[in-house]
């Protein structure tokens, strides 16, 4: 039995990649779950409004680079950054001006926006695959890893390797800033209170002379920037795809119903129930089973409980076992 | 004009748009063969069935359904399923072990259902149903993973899927159907009665994982590697053109034996989807008369008073979600069988989901005529939306060079206006005639 | 007599555009009174108030606050004009500290509400206790505080409640009264639609008695304590 090994091993394939991909999805359950409990329903373009932000992003790296500009070690993509969030908010705040406010007038029913957010999906996802193509992006320079498995190794004598990726080093540092930065806004400033106030009593926050569309125009912005910063950290780990994009919908939406809708704690809380599920249940736990087990118990098998083709169904089981069981979710949601 | 005049006129229009297809050139648009007219038509059929079922559901009901591609993918596989002949040995190399394991899986999930019904609240009911749940996922997997090697394996070039029970291919119809409304069922099951957005999402994620159990299950469905070679409903063509008697009857009418032989094909598909569509189209209409239909609209418009009036709102919805959803189901299986191959890769959402979509909006939510003239008239602007759009980025692209960079990337992007093209639509209707071309009454 | 602070002058009207729900109805009230309007069940009590708050739509008559007439302004720039409003449920933000709740209130106000915040503390010492707790946490009778609290907090000229009472057990209801009367004497005019007609038309300056969007009696609280036709009908003899 060798639990260092197996620990190594379980942090290499399992945590690290788990904790990162869990950041990420905590980042866009966070956007959805803000509609949610701003504008009360449910945002189908949200996944490409992460395809059109990491885009954007894309397309100033690409500039940056032809122009011999760089972050050192760091990706170029982290200097694009603002420049996508800037364009996509841009985005965002049109397409609810040109289409969304038009429904709040009207106080049309959540299921209609859920339709109408389906046609601004298609055009954004139009719209994206016009502009960049459907292919596969790399994007991503400087040092690809903050740790390499072999430096592990040799540094600590173990049989296993600890790779860190730079991404997901990243991903993680940028993860906790962003949520920091939104909780303090929510809860410290006096606009992100009124923001909390209209989700949570549209009525009365009216009452108290809070601005609606002020609000809503804020929660879009914010929107805009989580998506983006999301969509470009995804990039950057994986690669951008806007199919891909499109796909990354049925865990987002999962993690923040897994939390429950329209509360941020509990996006956050969703998309690492959510990333580490998956990543568990799709990782063949062979290596590390033949770490601790006793060589008698050791498994025949890849010991893989799903296929990593199956990784959504894993997403799709925890939605339906919320719904069915507690359907506001871990952290007590808005909606039943 | 009255408003009969007004729609007959509107399907009069998509005739004439066929018409032109099979008969002009003009413009850049039609490409002037009926070939390719009654190809346009026959997936407009299909898809006007689709969009009637749709129209069940949110016309009817007001639900949601964002899983219409996983639907229409069932009723494909059920034409495998149900038409191909058994793959010899197949049966024997595992697919006992399958069944045994499909039932096994079933019986693990009813199993932990009773125990979460019959004991008590608590940590001991937890640690039961978890323990039930491993238990049966470990003998699962011992029973079914043997089983699906071994058909794999069976001459993995051309078969290594387990076939199917060799029936006519026709009653892969219903087959389809009722594959759909099973998996209609268990997500309405899960997600009705609660926020309409949620039917929304379980529908999204159940498409996806119907697509990738197709894609993946290759004993079941051959996967990526596709099935084809379907049996079909209506004759060969090489059979007709070896047909004498077909030949002379063709060359009398003043076509030659392929032109013939394929018209004819395609022609019997028109006939055959008609039908069906005539078919489902009655019953819908019967269905919004009936007693049913009028209180399927009346918890549409007022969910709380049906409810205070003692209308069970769930149980109802889940009928006519399964109903819809079957539809569908029957509608992929005529899809497939109209390519006959099933090709997992090809599905997609934005062409088998938000499309359908499309056409239920632009022709009329709540209308049964308006699905389906939403279904033919969409589908040929789906398929004429390209040309246009390299059309209209040759006219915008007109002033540039022609080895601009620019401009070949414009133009090699104007497939996507597809998608936008239909998105603008989908907008723009939603916003200045949400009744669609022809309203509810 | 001079014109009242606060006026909703016979008035007509309806929600949107349904029938008319008041006919010809008047409420008025004044500096260091507290009105009260009674009246049986679906005597549009609460419209009535409503109406003087602007939500709904007065056909016929005026609403005029210190003489300025206000009728057509939205409820939001009432509250501008200084008008506190308590709306009979879902009055406060559950999710909220009963501290943030107060801030809420003074969310149109650009100055320190420091001082006003403590003034609410001090009319509710066990509001301050739990300043830092969810208000949804609360009993129903400190969240009908935090809800008073909450409209306090714009310095209203006038304050309205919606049956403040409503749901809450006899005890709190006493205290709440008494809290409402304290609120009174500070000068400021309070205007509320009471359930509870008896207890209510005890602390009241004036009292406006509906039925059928009309009003049926007006006198003092006393007076129509008095009136024998007032008893017999809503008071239960």
């Amino acid at each position: 039995m060798d639990f260092l090994n197996a620990f190594v091993a379980l942090s290499n394939f399992v945590l690290v990649p788990g904790i990162a991909y869990g950041s990420q999805l905590a980042l866009g359950a966070l956007g959805v779950t803000l509609i949610y409990g701003i504008l009360r329903f449910s945002n189908f373009a949200h996944g490409d409004t992460m395809a059109f932000g990491t885009m954007v992003t894309i397309l100033f790296t690409w500039w940056f680079q032809s122009m011999g500009i760089s972050a050192g070690p760091l990706p170029t993509a982290l200097l694009a950054l603002p420049f996508g969030i800037a364009i996509t908010m841009a985005l965002v705040v049109g397409t609810d001006r040109a289409v969304f406010r038009f429904y709040r007038q009207q106080k049309a029913k959540p299921v209609v926006f859920v339709m109408v957010s389906l046609g601004v999906m298609f055009m954004m996802n139009g719209l994206v695959r016009f502009i960049i193509g459907p292919g596969d992006q790399r994007f991503s320079d400087g040092e690809r890893f903050i740790i390499k498995a072999r430096t592990f190794k040799q540094m600590t004598g173990l049989d296993e390797g600890l790779a860190i990726k730079t991404s997901q080093g990243i991903t993680l540092v940028t993860a906790i800033i962003v949520v920091a930065l939104l909780f303090w806004f929510l809860n410290k400033t006096r606009t992100g209170k009124s923001m909390r106030a209209y989700s949570d009593n549209e009525d009365l926050a009216l009452l108290s002379g809070i601005n609606p569309e002020r609000v809503v125009m804020i929660t879009w912005l914010i929107v805009a920037a989580l998506a983006t910063i999301a969509g470009t950290l995804y990039g950057l780990d994986k690669s951008f795809k806007p199919f891909t994009y499109f796909q990354l919908l049925l865990p987002i939406f999962a993690a923040a119903i897994v939390g429950g809708l329209g509360n941020p704690l509990g996006a956050i809380a969703g998309g690492f129930v959510i990333a580490m599920s998956e990543v568990m249940i799709t990782y063949a736990w062979k290596k590390v089973a033949g770490y601790v087990l006793p060589e008698s118990l050791e498994p025949d098998g890849l010991a893989q409980l799903l296929s990593t083709d199956y990784k959504f169904a894993v997403s799709f089981a925890i939605l339906v076992i919320v719904l069915l069981f507690k359907p506001t979710g871990i952290f007590k949601g808005k909606a039943v | 004009m009255n408003d009969t005049m007004k729609h007959t006129l509107l399907f009069v229009a998509v005739g004439v748009l066929l018409v032109l297809e099979g008969t002009t050139t003009a413009a850049g648009v039609f490409s002037g063969s009926w070939n390719s007219s009654l190809t346009i038509l026959n997936m407009g059929l299909i898809s006007a069935i689709m969009a009637l079922g749709v129209n069940l559901q949110w016309g009817f009901a007001g639900l949601f359904n964002v899983g219409i591609m996983g639907f229409t993918a069932l009723g494909g596989l059920a034409v495998v399923l149900t038409s191909m002949p058994a793959t010899p040995g197949a049966w024997e190399a595992g697919g006992q072990r399958i069944v045994i394991a499909l039932i096994l899986g079933a019986a693990t999930i009813a199993a932990t259902i009773v125990a979460y019904q019959k004991l008590p609240a608590g940590r001991v009911r937890t640690l039961a149903m978890l323990a039930i749940l491993i238990l049966g996922f470990v003998l699962y997997r011992a029973m079914l993973d043997p089983g699906v090697e071994a058909i794999e394996d069976i001459n993995p070039a051309l078969e290594g899927n387990i076939g199917g029970l060799g029936l006519p291919v026709l009653l892969a119809w219903p087959v389809g159907g009722l594959l759909a409304a099973g998996a209609a069922w268990v997500i309405g099951k899960t997600a009705l009665g609660l926020r309409s957005d949620y039917l929304a999402i379980a529908t999204l994620g159940i498409a996806e994982i119907i697509l990738a159990v197709l894609k993946n299950e290759d004993w079941l469905s051959r996967g990526v590697k596709n099935v084809v070679g379907l049996p079909r409903p209506l004759p060969y063509e090489v059979d007709l053109q070896n047909d004498p008697a077909f030949v002379e009857r063709a060359a009398s009418w003043g076509f030659d034996a392929t032109t013939a032989s394929t018209l004819y094909v395609k022609l019997g598909y028109a006939l055959l989807f008609t039908v069906v569509l005539l078919v489902l189209l009655w019953m819908a209409q019967m269905a919004l008369k009936s007693p049913w239909g009028r209180m399927m609209r009346a918890i549409r418009d007022n969910e709380t008073a049906a409810n205070a009036m003692g209308k069970h709102v769930t149980r109802r919805h889940l009928q006519i979600f399964i109903l819809g959803s079957a539809i569908c189901g029957v509608a992929g299986a005529m899809m497939t069988t109209l390519d006959s191959q099933l090709t997992p890769g090809t599905y997609n959402p934005l062409r088998f989901t938000f499309l359908i979509w499309v056409m239920v909006i632009v022709g009329g939510s709540g209308n049964n005529f308006g699905a389906v003239l939403g279904g033919l008239l969409v589908w040929f602007l789906w398929i004429k939306v390209e040309p246009l759009g390299v059309l209209l980025i040759e006219v915008v692209t007109a002033g540039m060079a022609e080895d601009s960079g620019l401009r070949a990337h414009l133009l090699e992007s104007a497939a996507h206006m597809r998608l936008f093209t239909m998105g603008l639509v989908l907008l723009l209707v939603l916003r200045f005639s949400p009744r669609g071309l022809i309203p509810e009454k | 007599m001079s014109e009242p602070f606060l006026i909703g002058d016979s008035m007509t009207g309806g929600y949107g555009k349904g029938p008319d729900i008041l006919h010809d109805c008047t409420i008025a009230v004044n500096p260091g009174e507290i009105a009260v309007i009674v009246g049986p069940n679906g005597a549009g009590k609460s419209t009535a108030m409503k109406a003087v708050f602007g939500m709904l739509s007065v056909r016929s008559g005026a609403v005029r606050l210190g003489g300025e007439d206000i009728t057509s302004l939205s409820p939001q720039d009432r509250v501008v004009k200084g008008m506190g409003f308590v709306p009979q449920t879902s009055n406060i933000f559950t999710s909220m500290t009963v501290e943030e709740n107060l801030e809420m209130g003074a969310f149109i106000r650009t100055d320190d509400f420091s001082d006003t915040m403590e003034q609410v503390y001090h009319l509710f010492p066990i509001l301050k206790e739990k300043r830092f707790q969810a208000a949804g946490e609360l009993s129903g009778g400190q969240r009908q505080q935090v809800a008073v609290g909450r409209a306090l907090m714009t310095k209203p000229k006038v304050l309205m409640l919606d049956e403040p009472t409503a749901g809450v057990s006899p005890i709190v209801m006493d205290e709440l009264f008494d809290r409402i009367i304290e609120v009174a004497r500070t000068g400021l005019p309070i205007l509320m639609v009471e359930q509870n007609a008896k207890q209510a038309l005890e602390i009241a300056d004036k009292g406006y008695v509906l039925v059928q969007g009309r009003n049926a009696h007006t006198g003092t609280g006393k007076e129509l304590l008095a009136d024998d036709e007032v008893r017999q009908s809503f008071l239960g003899g």
